[in-house]
């Protein structure tokens, strides 16, 4: 598999960072990296970080199952995720993602037709006290009211949307 | 940045820089004390680190509140084998948001920490494992880490001592139990973050198999401020066996929710009523979750208390990770019960018998329960079971969410007993069966 | 030894060694403690929480799968608190378990369904739907029903651990966790059907035996697998004299739990359409099925008329066959036919490794040696493919006691993953053993496992560097087949009486060997026990009377003059040798209408030649052979209650062979050859099993690495065993 070579490079100190012999380490990371760059994770990928990290394709299907962050279809070009844990719960997250699963009209971890925008509801993000939060990819968006989530749709689907990360 | 006002009543050490323009530069760390206590400790023996650690009576951020001095202590030194300083950044404890604000803020402060962990144990490596939701932030640490490469606070001969020592950033990809110390350990050598058995502690056999000190994020950017100032002064800015100060989280029903540094002891009324400037809408207080979802509710006629490990053990709840959540007398404790064992039930590893099906039963029985199809019986069923659980598991998670539970229910039975009233099968007790 | 630790469990005082778990010193006085993950000999789980006990001056619950003795340790593991908490875990457990239990084939030997009986927790409280998820066949033998799973982690460790193949793992998080195969939506892995085996409950379940029939249904006989010769035992399920299921059910054998695909799923040859039950004659070209009557009267009449005419005999007797056929039969080649033309296909060079240690003793390992030797040298065979039992003693070996693990091989084996390993191009070996002189003298012992790359003068050049590693070595031969060695020892060879004595002693001289046998000219009769030489080579003498003893009409069947269908090695009694020389106890299971054991048909046939055989009972035989053969006067109650002899070839005194100077080695070194079997194929005998061409792994793949893998992969493996084949 050929990667850009932003993250090749990010390959190659990960590979490094570990001690000698412990290149599995690289594993979860890598997944991830990957992920965000063509979007969820391929079978070619898991067999490309399998080779890559001297694992078996089993030990990586393993990892993958098990963290959440990491897809086997394809999220949006924004995945936006609307916390409702207990903090922002208690504070509007609940309703939030439902006026969220309304407006875009879809559900938990569906992708809009366009495949612009993915939704999912997700555990503490660590926005606790500026609750409710959301993340769209890895932007934070704190004390988001109703209207301010519309207007953050319609940037991204504007194409004015800038992120930070 | 921070994302609240910071209040007069702050005692504010490790989060001094947070306001101060650029203050994730190395340069602004450099004029404000940083690198200060690194230098200090390489001229200190490795006991007399511990020793100011011990005399400052930090206790651990992350949850458990362990003494660190004790902690650091325990790692076998001089093995000849490598051993390794982790930080636990992997933040997910349901109400807490502090570690971000220090790797955002001041990124130096953490990586000096670590500095003076891995000289105390003459390590020449370390991880920083950081949830994998903070990208960004992640960007920062290793920016911060590449400054300090550059200035040569890192990298070969650390400050011309001819030690070594190499920090690199360890991303997560989205699992709270790999904030467990050894869940943590398996995700950074790759694999499923599944804990391990203990003994061996992480102190001696922790990453790779070698010795270790894992430590929370606010821990390790303590120890610097600990180190500059002595043991005994940040000791005495808390209470006994509860030193300094602490990065409270304050979530929820008060008027100025945010993130700010108290010291340890501080009263949890005036936490509520003076630094968040009281209840949201003049609303009455019905409870405070003070440690973190994990933490079991107190009632309003129970937050009488000070903030700090000991007191709030007392009162038979947790300091945890510091994630404090306020609650008005609206709130309902069914939801609020209901949607913290969702977050253990898709959280559980599913390691363990008791864990895996205790907070999925939970989880059900729960649902159902909140949703109108609840029984006379499921009270004292939801008890049990959090009983079952309790003690049993293999690792702290299934506690966290087993205590949580059986305090709502013992707290809060009046609201579970209204919303059986409402409940169209209360007395029908075979609607559900399958 | 540190001293011993005291504690009491349950109000009985008892000593334990320090390190001893808490669930084994329970054990040890007769105390059950419940355990679903913790397995002997498997990494520590502490996952299912049911050995919850209570220890003293603890206020938590303890696990006594993970927790050592302690001394003054006071424990209790019947207490109301226990046995609540068990009643708590199971009940936990129950919520996502179906309650199929009728229909379940694990029924009757579930450990889940017996815990429920002890423990009381068939009433739940659990009200909510189940999950469900489908049922998925991860190959032909391999089922797994996830809803049943209660995530012991017993089948990923017995795979990973025991096996080395590591083809399951877990998937999900959670109550969503389960186990998954290592190729996505299959498996691709040994087939061994050891993670059935182990499987507490019915999660997962083999393709061969589903829904055939409940425990109790069927009869269990335990006896020896009739595929390789590393001689696993394997009990034998039987309903209405059919072979239902095979697996190492009471872990008595010297294979302890372990069998490979072969031994649990490959018995199904047994009842191939294609066994013969009636013997044939060739009439006009074409085959005759005939009574046995007629057939044995044809047979002797032409053996007759033949040893009148001193007519020149050859028999190839078989790796098959049990060790009172191959006495019989060598017995009836030299004492009736009174040739010395007998031979079967050696597969190793026994002969050649007992002659070059002539005159010691304890040269030879055991079975058991495998599993306790400190270090072991493999050398030119896939052990994992080849001698499937013998990689795993010296992998447990290895986990359990930290054996150095050497191996000199052509190619990459599965030793690689945990052994020090060195390529050696065929004929370069020696080499090798040079550049790890050092590091072998250096341990305090050594076993060397040789295949067929060390053979005739070759063995006393291993010998002699052996020998001059100045530490105690022994030595495994490696064969192919269930009794190649007993085949060896009981002299179906030219020039070897049964134990190695020189054939002079029966004043006959040496005959033809195997390949001399197929290629002259003029034998007037040939006889083929249980072999399909003709398989691969041709028989120069096209009017020899060939008559032809084996389970189906192969390749050298189809050229004899009389075929006699044979019982096969399920379908007898009598022992067998396995590769380490342990002498084991067959035990007949099923029946094929139409058939006879080897042994009454020679028999028969020396009755019909008015030759006093004797009684043709395997035990008369047996006792012929403890007392005329050196080295087999092993003690019958071992055998007899099932276990395993080893037998004693060398015992410090030199053979009369050797001093005689007539022990000849076989310097054609052609004439040892492997079959090269792998899990996957048995000579002959595999191309018969339906179960063993079902699987779609290629022989000799390793599953590591997916990109070692064929592009294509073989429907089946018949191909590539038609081209080994006996
Ligand atoms: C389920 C679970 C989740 C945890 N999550 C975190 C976490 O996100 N961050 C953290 O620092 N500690 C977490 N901990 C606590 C760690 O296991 C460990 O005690 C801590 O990191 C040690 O650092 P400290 O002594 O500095 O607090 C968690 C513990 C459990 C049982
Ligand atoms: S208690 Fe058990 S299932 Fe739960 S997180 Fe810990 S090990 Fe995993
Ligand atoms: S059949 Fe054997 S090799 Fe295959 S998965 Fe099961 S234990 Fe592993
Ligand atoms: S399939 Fe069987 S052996 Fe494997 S984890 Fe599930 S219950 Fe245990
Ligand atoms: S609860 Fe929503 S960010 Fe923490
Ligand atoms: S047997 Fe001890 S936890 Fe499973």
């Amino acid at each position: 598999m050929t990667f850009s070579p932003a993250l090749e490079e990010r390959f190659a100190k990960l590979l490094t960072s570990y001690p000698p012999g412990r290149q599995r380490s690289a594993v979860v990371p890598m997944l991830l990296y990957a992920q965000d760059e063509i979007g969820h994770v391929s079978q070619e990928l898991v067999e490309e970080v399998a080779c890559r990290c001297g694992v078996t394709p089993l030990q990586v299907d393993e990892v993958i199952g098990y963290y959440s962050m990491l897809h086997r279809k394809p999220l949006g070009k924004y995945h936006v995720q609307v916390c409702t844990n207990i903090s922002c719960q208690v504070v509007g997250g609940e309703d939030l993602y439902g006026h969220a699963a309304r407006t875009l009209g879809i559900g938990n971890k569906q992708v809009t037709p366009d495949g612009l925008i993915s939704l999912e509801e997700v555990e503490c993000m660590g926005a606790c006290s500026w609750a409710p939060a959301i993340q769209i990819n890895y932007d934070f968006h704190h004390f988001v009211t109703r209207e301010r989530f519309d207007q953050l749709i319609q940037a991204l689907r504007d194409g004015t949307y800038q992120e930070t990360a | 940045m921070r994302y609240n006002v910071p209040s007069p009543l702050e005692t504010r050490i490790i989060s001094q820089r947070f306001d101060l323009p650029n203050s994730a530069s190395i340069d602004t760390y450099l004029a404000n004390d940083g690198y200060v206590a690194l230098r200090k400790a390489i001229g200190m023996a490795p006991e007399a680190i511990i020793d100011e650690l011990r005399a400052s009576s930090l206790r651990g951020r992350g949850g458990a509140g362990f003494p660190t001095g004790m902690k650091w202590s325990f790692v076998p030194r001089n093995t000849g084998r490598p051993s390794y300083i982790i930080c636990n950044s992997d933040e997910s404890e349901p109400c807490t948001c502090k570690d971000r604000l220090l790797m955002e803020n001041d990124p130096q402060q953490l990586i000096e920490g670590m500095l003076i962990a891995g000289w105390t144990i003459q390590s020449s490596k370390g991880y920083i494992f950081i949830r994998g939701e903070y990208r960004y932030q992640i960007e920062i640490m290793e920016r911060a880490i590449a400054e300090a490469y550059e200035r040569g606070y890192l990298g070969k001969n650390v400050l011309g001592t001819g030690w070594d020592f190499d920090l690199y950033t360890h991303s997560g990809a989205g699992a709270y139990e790999c904030g467990e110390e050894t869940a943590l350990l398996e995700s950074l050598e790759g694999k499923r973050g599944v804990p391990r058995l203990k003994p061996p502690f992480p102190a001696v056999a922790g990453a790779f198999q070698s010795p270790t000190i894992l430590n929370n994020t606010e821990t390790l950017s303590t120890v610097p401020v600990i180190i500059r100032m002595g043991g005994a002064d940040y000791a005495a800015l808390g209470t006994p066996k509860n030193g300094g100060t602490r990065l409270m989280c304050v979530s929820g029903h008060v008027n100025k929710p945010g993130v700010y540094e108290l010291p340890l002891g501080f009263p949890l009324m005036r936490l509520i009523n003076d630094v968040c400037g009281g209840m949201r809408n003049r609303k009455k207080l019905k409870a405070v979750i003070p440690g973190g979802s994990s933490a079991p509710v107190l009632k309003a006629e129970e937050c009488d208390i000070p903030l700090d490990f000991d007191s709030i053990a007392k009162a038979k709840s947790m300091a945890g990770s510091g994630g404090i959540l306020v609650l008005d007398e609206d709130t309902d404790m069914v939801a609020v019960a209901l949607r913290t064992i969702k977050f253990y039930a898709h959280e559980s590893c599913g390691w363990c018998i008791p864990c895996r099906e205790g907070t999925t039963w939970l989880k059900k029985v729960l649902t159902r329960f909140h949703d109108g199809g609840g029984r006379s019986s499921d009270i004292d069923l939801i008890a049990e079971l959090a009983n079952n659980m309790l003690g049993r598991t293999f690792c702290a998670l299934g506690d966290a969410a087993a205590m949580p539970t059986a305090a709502f229910v013992a707290k809060f039975r009046d609201e579970f007993e209204a919303y059986l009233k409402r409940s169209s099968a209360a007395v029908e007790p075979e609607l559900a069966v399958v | 030894m540190a001293a011993p630790v005291n504690l009491t469990i349950d109000g009985q005082k008892l000593q334990a060694s320090p390190g001893t778990l808490l669930i084994n010193a329970a054990k040890q006085a007769g105390i059950s403690i419940p355990a679903f993950c913790y397995y002997d000999g498997l990494a520590l789980q502490a996952a299912c929480r049911m050995c919850l006990v209570e220890v003293e001056k603890t206020p938590k619950l303890q696990v006594a799968c993970t927790l050592p003795v302690a001394e003054g340790m006071v424990v209790r593991t019947d207490s109301p608190q226990v046995r609540q908490a068990r009643k708590g875990m199971l009940e936990f457990l129950l919520t996502n378990h179906p309650l199929d239990c009728p229909v379940c084939d694990k029924g009757g030997e579930c450990e889940l369904q017996d815990m429920v009986f002890r423990y009381g927790a068939g009433q739940s409280r659990f009200i909510e739907p189940k999950v469900h998820v489908d049922e998925k066949q991860w190959s032909p033998i391999v089922y797994y029903d996830a809803p049943r799973c209660i995530l012991c982690y017993r089948c990923v460790r017995i795979c990973g651990e025991g096996l080395g193949v590591s083809a399951l793992g877990i998937g999900n998080r959670g109550v969503v966790a389960e186990i998954v195969p290592n190729r996505g939506d299959h498996l691709e892995c040994d087939e061994c059907g050891a993670c059935i085996d182990i499987c507490p409950v019915g999660a997962l379940t083999s393709g061969t035996y589903r829904y055939k029939a409940r425990p109790w249904e069927m009869d269990h006989v335990g006896t020896i697998c009739t595929h390789c010769s590393n001689g696993c035992k394997t009990t034998l399920g039987i309903r209405n004299g059919q072979i239902l299921r095979a697996n190492s059910r009471d872990h008595s054998g010297i294979n302890g739990e372990f069998l490979c695909v072969k031994g649990r799923y490959a018995f199904d040859f047994n009842e191939h359409p294609g066994r013969l039950t009636s013997p044939l004659v060739r009439s006009d070209g074409e085959f005759k099925p005939v009574s046995w009557a007629q057939a044995l009267a044809a047979v002797a009449q032409r053996f007759t008329e033949l040893r009148v005419k001193r007519g020149n005999f050859a028999v190839i007797g078989s790796n098959h066959t049990t060790n009172e056929e191959n006495f019989l039969l060598q017995k009836f080649a030299r004492e009736v036919l009174r040739t010395s033309n007998i031979d079967h296909h050696r597969t190793g060079d026994v002969a050649g490794l007992i002659h070059a240690l002539d005159g010691r003793t304890n040269v030879l390992a055991s079975t058991d040696d495998l599993y306790n030797t400190k270090a072991a040298l493999v050398i030119s065979s896939d052990l994992a493919q080849e001698q499937p039992l013998l990689a795993f003693q010296l992998r447990a070996n290895w986990r359990h006691h930290k054996a150095h693990v050497y191996a000199v091989t052509p190619g990459p084996v599965r030793e690689d993953n945990y052994a020090t390993t060195a390529r050696a191009e065929p004929g370069n070996e020696f080499d090798v053993f040079e550049s790890m002189r050092e590091r072998l003298a250096k341990e305090p012992e050594l076993v060397i496992l040789f295949g067929d790359a060390i053979k005739g003068g070759r063995i006393a050049r291993l010998v002699s560097f052996g020998d001059s590693l100045g530490i105690p070595v022994k030595y495994v031969c490696l064969v192919d087949y269930s009794n190649s060695r007993g085949a060896s020892d009981m002299g179906l060879l030219p020039h070897l009486l049964p134990g190695y004595r020189s054939v002079s002693d029966s004043g006959l001289e040496p005959g033809l060997n195997y390949d001399q046998i197929l290629a002259a000219a003029d034998l007037d009769a040939l006889w083929i026990v249980g072999a399909n030489p003709l398989a691969r080579q041709s028989l120069a003498s096209p009017n020899a009377f060939l008559v032809v003893q084996d389970l189906f009409l192969t390749e050298t069947a189809r050229q004899a003059s009389v075929v006699l269908p044979a019982a096969s090695a399920y379908e007898k009694n009598g022992t067998f040798t396995n590769v380490c020389g342990d002498v084991q106890k067959l035990s007949r299971a099923a029946k094929t209408m139409g058939t006879k054991s080897d042994l009454e048909i020679i028999a028969l046939l020396a009755k019909e030649m008015r030759q006093d055989f004797g009684a043709a009972k395997p035990e008369v035989v047996f006792d012929e052979i403890r007392r005329s053969v050196r080295g087999y006067d092993v003690p019958l109650t071992v055998i007899e209650t099932g276990g395993a002899a080893k037998t004693v070839l060398l015992d410090g005194r030199p053979q009369v062979a050797s001093r005689n100077g007539h022990f000849r080695v076989d310097t054609d070194a052609n004439l040892i050859r492997s079959a090269r079997n792998t899990l996957f194929t048995s000579g002959t005998l595999g191309r018969f099993s339906q179960m063993l061409s079902s699987v779609i792994e290629a022989p000799g793949a390793l599953y590591r690495d997916p990109r070692k893998q064929p592009e294509v992969r073989e429907g089946s493996v018949q191909v590539e065993t038609v081209k080994q084949g006996q």
